[in-house]
This record gives structure tokens, sequence and C-alpha cells, in this order.
């Protein structure tokens, strides 16, 4: 029975948002190892990028939550989310044209591409602060919760109970069907094997007459559309804040790195790690201990490894280990 | 004029000259061979006939037309097939989409020339589902000769096909290239490995500085003794 309540607790403050966080890094990952695999240089406006497209789709959000369309019990945004796709992907195959082709023809370093990266990256972060403001909105609308702690409780009987948001299930949904489908896409297609032997050898590719403008436009339209959707699901879990998807970069990376740069199996693996490492860290696991050793002295400790506000210094740590240890990632990197 | 080559062909990189006028051809069903010391412009003179790199002056041409307009995307959907000499494969792709990868250009299915390419080479047909990176050195050159016959070519360039291949394995490979002759295909080979290499050859062409030395029979060639001396070491 303690057991049960202990386990209850762990899996609604770690385990189901660690699942959720997750499968957002990975969407995010998974777009940043897919630039990487086929145009070879880190993409730093890929935060932004998430950024900008929420951004459009709040603001459709908006239009449409004023002329009352709904898709209750779901939340308006994912109706909005497709034409936030369609603007961040038009954004990216511009921003291709007019900076990235450029640098690709002169065939210039994988340095200097990811440098321009940044600078659409400062471009983003100032086009959305000028739209919307850097401040924190909240824009889900629609029915909150699939499963409440306190229906656990009555139903269990247990003094402890799980919740789940229908955000998080939301997230998670989308998440395995847009896994499932980029496998789909990049194992079983035309277009995706072309992909994947781009990425693999591109003067052969070339050779075998495979278009690498297509391949070129194929892959951000992807990037794009994941960084959009896993923009959309972190803003209805958590809110919309343009400082925070600047800053979630740094885990994006890191679930990247771990994972195998250029490997979309190990952009997945690699979300789930950081999330579950940085939530599972920062987590007090003293209500946890307690419902175990009912009988422990804990001394006013509150058992939590790494406050919440270092955060960050988990990824990063992973990043720096994973680099120092094993280089090449969880899953061999570097063609998709 | 022959069927495909190049003649006095003219060009290098910058101010570098390589190809000095030199001239190569192939009749369909015929091998041409390319051997000579290091240096001696016989990858360059594969490139320029492939589009890869930019003629000052000469001409290539294919089935009577002069292809000098058409860039390499081009010249391999008019029908000319290329084997490079390294990563000519796709070595995290399977072994069968690496031959699908090769007939990427064909609107028509593959399936049949896939079978081709599976009976002339039976060890891929036993590996399709392998990954090409885990191949060994001959199965991958294997490969690489099965991606560029995916697109039906007429012609053939291969850039020394036996390199980093062992002895027995690169005769076999160099037995089955022969063999493509049989479907009337012409083939231009540059190879390091002369002497074999020559015995195949219906003309081969020796070329120093950029310029043709001798040219004729592979076995006359191997016969002549001032080739003999020079190039094929006594």
């Amino acid at each position: 029975m303690e057991l049960a309540n202990a386990f209850l607790i762990f899996a609604n403050y770690v385990l189901v948002p660690s699942i959720t966080y997750g499968a957002q890094l990975a969407l995010g990952a998974l777009g940043v190892t897919l630039i990487f695999g086929v145009l070879r240089f880190s993409n730093f406006s890929h935060g932004e990028m998430m950024s900008f497209g929420t951004m459009v789709t709040i603001l459709v959000t908006w239009v449409f939550q004023k002329s009352s369309i709904s898709i209750y019990p779901l939340p308006t945004a994912l109706l909005a989310l497709p034409i936030g796709i369609l603007a961040t992907v038009c954004f990216s195959l511009a921003a291709d044209k007019i900076v990235y082709s450029y640098y690709r023809e002169v065939k210039a370093k994988p340095v200097i591409l990811m440098m321009a990266s940044l600078g659409i990256m400062f471009v983003l972060n100032g086009a959305v602060r000028l739209f919307v403001g850097p401040g924190d909105r909240q824009f889900f609308d629609g029915e909150r919760f699939i499963v409440t702690a306190s229906e656990v409780k009555a139903y269990t009987g247990l003094a402890e109970g799980v919740s789940i948001r229908s955000t998080q299930a939301i997230t998670v949904f989308i998440s395995i069907l847009l896994f499932v489908l980029l496998y789909l896409f990049l194992q079983k297609t035309r277009a995706g094997t072309a992909m994947r032997a781009y990425s693999d050898n591109r003067t052969l590719a070339t050779l075998s007459g495979i278009n690498s403008q297509a391949v070129v436009r194929i892959t951000w339209i992807l990037a794009a559309s994941l960084a959009v959707v896993a923009g959309v699901l972190y803003g209805l879990d958590k809110s919309f804040k343009p400082f925070t998807y600047f800053q979630i970069l740094l885990p994006i990376f890191a679930a990247t790195i771990v994972g195998g740069v250029g490997n979309p199996l190990g952009a997945v693996v690699g979300g789930f790690i950081i999330s579950f490492s940085e939530i599972a860290l920062t987590y007090p696991y003293r209500k946890v201990v307690l419902y175990i050793y009912p009988d422990i002295d804990l001394n006013g400790y509150i058992l939590q490894l790494v406050p919440t506000d270092y955060k960050f210094s988990i990824s990063f740590t992973i990043l720096v280990l994973v680099l120092l240890l094993r280089p090449s990632g969880l899953f061999r990197g570097v063609s998709l | 004029m022959s069927f495909f080559g190049g003649s006095n062909m003219y060009g290098g990189y910058g101010p570098i000259k390589i190809l000095n006028g030199c001239s190569i051809s192939v009749e369909p069903g015929e091998v041409s061979v390319i051997v000579g010391p290091n240096g001696a412009g016989k990858s360059t003179a594969m490139k320029a006939l492939l589009g890869l790199l930019e003629l000052t002056s000469g001409d290539v041409f294919l089935d009577g037309k002069s292809i000098d307009a058409l860039n390499t995307r081009q010249r391999v959907m008019a029908g000319i097939g290329f084997v490079p000499q390294t990563e000519n494969i796709f070595p995290g792709l399977t072994v069968d989409e690496n031959l699908s990868m090769g007939g990427y250009l064909r609107a028509d299915s593959v399936a049949d020339t896939k079978q081709e390419v599976f009976k002339l080479f039976p060890i891929l047909g036993d590996r399709r589902k392998q990954l090409a990176g885990t191949l060994s050195g001959g199965q991958r050159q294997q490969l690489a000769v099965g991606r560029a016959l995916m697109t039906n070519p007429q012609v053939l360039l291969l850039d020394e096909p036996t390199a980093g291949v062992s002895p027995n394995v690169s005769a076999q490979l160099l037995y089955e290239i022969s063999n493509l002759k049989t479907r009337d295909m012409a083939i231009i080979m540059v190879e390091q490995n002369a002497r074999q290499a020559l015995e195949i050859a219906d003309t081969g062409y020796v070329l120093v500085m950029g310029e043709n030395k001798f040219t004729g029979s592979g076995p006359d060639l191997l016969k002549d003794s001032e080739v003999k001396k020079t190039f094929l070491g006594g």
C-alpha cells in the first residue's frame, strides 16, 4: 500500500511529466538532427523556429477564439497549428534561399553555416518579441484533465493519486504519431530514401540524379514542422514565453548529441534521457522516501539532488560527459 | 567517329594544365583501359568525360553528338554510368536501397534491372537487406558497379574499380566487368593495375603528362617492349 503510494507520487511528479517533456524535446531534437544529417550544420535558430511557429499559432488561436471557432474538448491551438507550421515552413524556406543556399554554393565550412543560423536566430528572436512581446502567455483552452489526482484517489482509495492533463496525453499521442510517420517516410518512401542517401554520400547522390535542392527543401519542411509542433505542445503544456524557447535550445542540443547527431532514433531516445534526468534530479524525494520508510528521520531534508533553478546544468553536464566519453553519441550519428 | 569519347581534350585545375590534348574513345561492346604513371591525368580525363571538369578545348561526344553542353547529371541521364574510385556506395543504406537509388532517375520499374545485377553479382542478392557499409571491399566494388548499372547505361566509366581489393578478387571483378561487353555496353576504365587491366582491354591508352603516349589493343601493348620497359616494370 505504501509502495503503491510512493509509486503514484513518483509517477505524478516525475514519470508522467518527463514522458511529456521528453516527447517535446525529442520532436525538437529530431528537427536539429535532420538539419545536421542533411545540411551538415548545427541549426542554432531551431529554438526560435519553435518560438516563431508557436507565436503564429497563438495569434491564429486568438482569431479563432474571437470568432468562437473551437474544437472543445481539444485546445483551439491544435486547429491553428497547421497555419503556424505553414508560416514557419515558408520562413525557413525563405531563409534557406536568402541565406543558407549561398553558403552551400560557395561550399562554406559548417561553422560558417552555424554562425549564419545564429544570425537567423537573432532575427526570429527579435521578430517574436516585436509581435507579441517578451511576456508569458497561456493559450490553452479546452478540457484540462483526462484523469485528476482526486479521481484516482477516490477510485483506488489511496492517499496519493496521479493526474494526467489533456496536454500531456495530446503531446504523447501526437509525438508517437509523428515518430512513426517520420520513420515510415525515411525508411519506406523514395523521397525518404533519397534523403538518407544524400545524407550518406552527397556526391554519389548527385551523381545518381537525386535532386539536392528537393532534398534540402524536404528537410526544411520536416524540421520546421517538427519544430512548430514541439513548440506548440510545449507551450500548451506549460506556457509560451519567448525566453524559455531560447533556453530550450540547450536541452534539445543535448538530446541530439546524446543520441548521436544525425540519427533520428538517437534524437528520440536522447530527448527522453535528458527530460528524465532533468526532472528526476530536480524532484524532492522526501515524500516518496517517507512512504517507503515511514520511520526514517529525514531531519527536514527534502532530498532534492539539484535545485530547480539549476536544471539547465543537468543538460549541460550530460552534454559535456557525452562529448568526453562517447562523442558520436549512443547511436553512432552523422547520417540519417 | 567512335560511339563515345573525348577528342583533343585540354584542361586542368586553374593554372595547372593536366590534359594536354589526349583523346579517348570506346565502341559498344568494347573495353577501353586508360593506364599510365601517377599524375598522368587518367582520372582527370575520366572526369572530363563525365562533365566534372570543364575543358578549355576539345570535345566530348556520345552517339555522334557533342555533349559538351550537358552537365554531369544530364550526362548520366543521357546514358553514361559512373563508378567513382572512393565513396562509391551509400554505406548507411541497404544493398537493395543502394541499387534503388542508382535507378533514381528512371521513371519505369527498376525491378528487372535489379534482378540482372543480382545475376551478375549473386553475393549482392544474398545480402540485399544488409547495410552496404558492412560489406567487404570486393563486395562494395561489386555494389558500386551494380549501382551504376541501374540506369541501364550505354557507357560505363570506372575509376580504378580494383583499388584496395585483393588480387584474386580484383581479377574476378575485372572478368565480371569485361563480361558486360556482351550487353553491348561501352566501357572505359582507369586502372592502376595495368597488366591485369590491359589483358581485357580492346583498346589501351597509355597516358603521359596528359597526352596519348601509346594506343593499341591491350594484348599488343602488353607485348610492346617500350611499354613493357617504361610502365609494366620490364
